[in-house]
């Protein structure tokens, strides 16, 4: 009698475990699908284009979490079209990369700004006869998303996101909000603003586009850690989506892909243009395309103009770099460095970034690119 | 009883040394192997703990010597900058007022669930739920925090507003911020269960062994079974409560992932306990790890030491107490 009670006790818990783990192994699975969306859009893409030319053996990279995306992308599609070549990116931060790659422990870098003065002098010691040097590779729009419920179109300028962001703005129907959406019924609810809690690309590049373009509203220097008082954080561009997605009243910011996966709206930016523009793919390669280079040499770092005012431009973008040596590449990993950044620049692997949310590099500059990797020594 | 050290296994049920003429008739050899194990165990142990310390002190020492700002009382973490600037003040505060909160709300409930399972629950309720509550022991931390996250933290929105409405006068319950329960406050709830089965099952063994004799005086002298449970079972359990609280709020010290799920994270100091914001060590680790360059990391081992030598504090203070309440629960002389 006694063993069969203990029994059955068991067989219950055993029943509730299994309960509790189906129940927390489809909350893992439907979380894969939404992440792996774009992964499977880049898989149709032809290796064809892919020249595996020398390359060989093992190539480690490691740089920018913003660029990841891409980046997994392109190695798994080189890698599938040229055997015996494996490309390892380790996804940390910008400024591990730039370390990593200035100890010459990694072939290049993805950073999501360009180098330091500084970092160009340290780059010497590695690059012999050269120097590190930016390459544009991809760009995207890092989108404001929200959730008001009965709101489903959003119009806002950056001094107003500005005002927002720092808590200077309070309420939804506040009057500067009001007067961007005429046409809109704006609830009378507190703005919950959430940013980045770890240091990060994106908010740094949140903070260019609005220092240069509400100076008196921001005046914080635009660093990886976030600046402004009041708030609530959140990790990682997934955390941050996550919140705006749950939270009535939220406002965030993070790469353009977490919007459109999770269907979260986003802000149109009225930058001056005849209408105030959406954060797609196209209208962040329309803002990149206004950039100027501005690094001297072989050396393609970008100068964005935030303050564009072309029509259909929008202007929250990022634009990740890879960083390679000009001349002075380490010997083994130099074929293989130019035979995947070869592969990066052409029109297939441009092609990629589309599917993934980024934007591809205007063809102007796309071109420069090429020229220079396929000068690198 | 009153020895059991706080980071000792769960009270031994053992039965008294079965003395042994078996074991002295096995010789020397064995006598002598078995001593050098024992003594090496002991040694090893020692030997880990001082290469812990010596490596966090190590590590320490030369983060704080980079920090340009008060190690102790800056408000800001920020070991990349330049200067580098850092400080444990924020940290110490979340993670000290977030423990205090879960053992405020845990320690009572589980002392209530330990007394109903040893004294009042028939025994085919008792045994199931021990069982049930030592299954929440088993729930992985993130899976907590997944859970404060998703659930908790929206549905104490409600019980927020109630608060700030009605004990705003308490000023720790006043919410000055607009934001989700994402807050020390949430945390600490969310703590108190994680520490609940621990707490619950040390507390229950000790309330298990406490002498029939005792009790059944007690009831001889006609004391209803709360007086049994005021004079026998609680004096003779307090050192082993303590012992058992003190593990709870070792877990809760060192919780990491709940806390880094369920917090918003910001370097503010405040009483107002609803508001979002604050920070622990182990959380404040976790989440800077990742992008954190070689003087962040020598930082956030610092922020580490620091939580290790409050633990440490934490111990032997209930060491203390327990060894002072010796005389009280003379019971198990």
């Amino acid at each position: 009698m006694k063993l069969q009670r203990k029994n059955g006790l068991r067989a219950t818990a055993l029943g509730a475990l299994a309960v509790t783990g189906a129940l927390v192994l489809t909350a893992c699975g439907s979380d894969d699908n939404a992440a792996s969306t774009g992964g499977n859009d880049g898989k149709t893409n032809a290796a064809s284009d892919i020249s595996c030319e020398g390359a060989k053996g093992k190539l480690l990279a490691s740089g920018s979490s913003a660029q990841k995306n891409a980046m997994d992308l392109w190695v798994k599609n080189y890698m599938a079209a040229c055997s015996g070549v494996e490309i390892n990116y380790k996804s940390s931060s910008s400024g591990e990369g730039i370390v990593a790659f200035n100890q010459g422990t990694v072939g290049f870098a993805g950073s999501d700004s360009a180098l330091k003065p500084e970092e160009v002098t340290e780059s010497k010691k590695i690059c012999k006869g050269g120097q590190g040097i930016n390459l544009p590779m991809a760009g995207g729009p890092i989108a404001i998303g929200y959730n008001l419920s009965g709101v489903e179109d959003l119009n806002l300028d950056a001094a107003t996101i500005a005002k927002i962001f720092n808590g200077k703005i309070k309420n939804w129907n506040d009057p500067a909000i009001e007067k961007l959406n005429e046409d809109v019924e704006l609830p009378d609810k507190a703005i919950q603003a959430f940013h980045r809690s770890e240091d990060s690309g994106t908010t740094q590049n949140l903070g260019k586009y609005l220092g240069a373009t509400a100076k008196s509203d921001w005046p914080y220097e635009a660093e990886k850690k976030w600046p402004a008082p009041g708030g609530q954080a959140a990790s990682g561009s997934s955390g941050v989506a996550a919140q705006v997605k749950q939270v009535d009243g939220a406002i965030g910011y993070f790469e353009l892909s977490y919007a459109t996966s999770q269907s979260i709206p986003t802000v149109r930016i009225d930058t001056g243009a005849s209408a105030p523009v959406e954060a797609t793919s196209e209208n962040a390669s329309k803002a990149i395309a206004a950039a100027q280079v501005k690094g001297a040499g072989k050396d393609l770092a970008l100068e964005l103009d935030y303050a564009t005012k072309a029509d259909g431009a929008y202007p929250i973008v990022l634009v990740t770099y890879e960083v390679v040596c000009d001349t002075g590449n380490k010997p083994e990993t130099l074929d293989t460095v130019k035979s995947f950044l070869t592969y990066t620049a052409s029109d297939a692997g441009q092609k990629v970034l589309t599917d993934a949310g980024y934007a591809p590099i205007p063809a102007e500059i796309n071109a420069k690119v090429r020229e220079t990797v396929a000068g690198l020594k | 009883m009153a020895s059991t050290t706080p980071i000792d296994s769960p009270p031994p049920t053992q039965a008294p040394p079965v003395a042994t003429e078996k074991s002295t008739s096995t010789g020397r050899a064995g006598d002598k192997i078995f001593l050098a194990l024992s003594r090496g165990s002991g040694i090893l142990l020692l030997a880990i703990m001082a290469s812990i310390a010596g490596f966090l002190a190590y590590r320490s020492a030369i983060a704080i010597s980079a920090d340009e700002g008060n190690f102790l009382t800056t408000f800001d973490w920020d070991p990349a900058g330049d200067p580098p600037v850092f400080g444990i003040a924020v940290l110490l505060f979340g993670t000290v007022v977030s423990s205090v909160i879960a053992m405020v709300i845990a320690v009572p409930i589980a002392v209530g669930i330990a007394l109903f399972i040893s004294h009042y629950a028939p025994r085919r309720l008792a045994a199931p739920l021990a069982y049930v509550v030592d299954l929440l022991a088993a729930v992985p931390s993130i899976i907590y925090g997944i859970w404060g996250a998703l659930f908790l933290v929206p549905y104490l929105e409600g019980l927020n507003l109630w608060l700030d409405e009605f004990f705003a006068w308490t000023y720790l319950f006043e919410k000055t911020e607009v934001g989700v329960a994402r807050s020390l406050f949430t945390v600490g709830i969310l703590l108190a269960i994680m520490i609940l089965p621990i707490v619950t099952s040390v507390s229950r063994e000790v309330f298990l062994q406490v002498p029939r004799m005792n009790e059944e005086a007690a009831l001889a002298l006609g004391a209803t079974r709360w007086e049994v449970i005021r004079m026998s079972v609680l004096p003779f359990g307090r050192s082993g409560v303590i012992s058992a609280s003190m593990l709870g709020l070792g877990r809760a010290l060192g919780e990491t992932m709940a806390v880094a799920t369920v917090l918003s994270p910001s370097f503010v100091i405040s009483f107002h306990l609803l508001n979002p914001g604050g920070g622990t060590f182990a959380q404040n680790i976790a989440a800077k790890f990742d992008e954190a360059n070689e003087l962040g990391r020598d930082a956030l081992i610092a922020s580490g030491l620091v939580l290790f030598i409050l633990t440490l504090l934490v111990n032997g203070a209930a060491r203390l107490i327990i060894a002072r309440r010796k005389e009280y629960s003379g019971a198990n002389a």
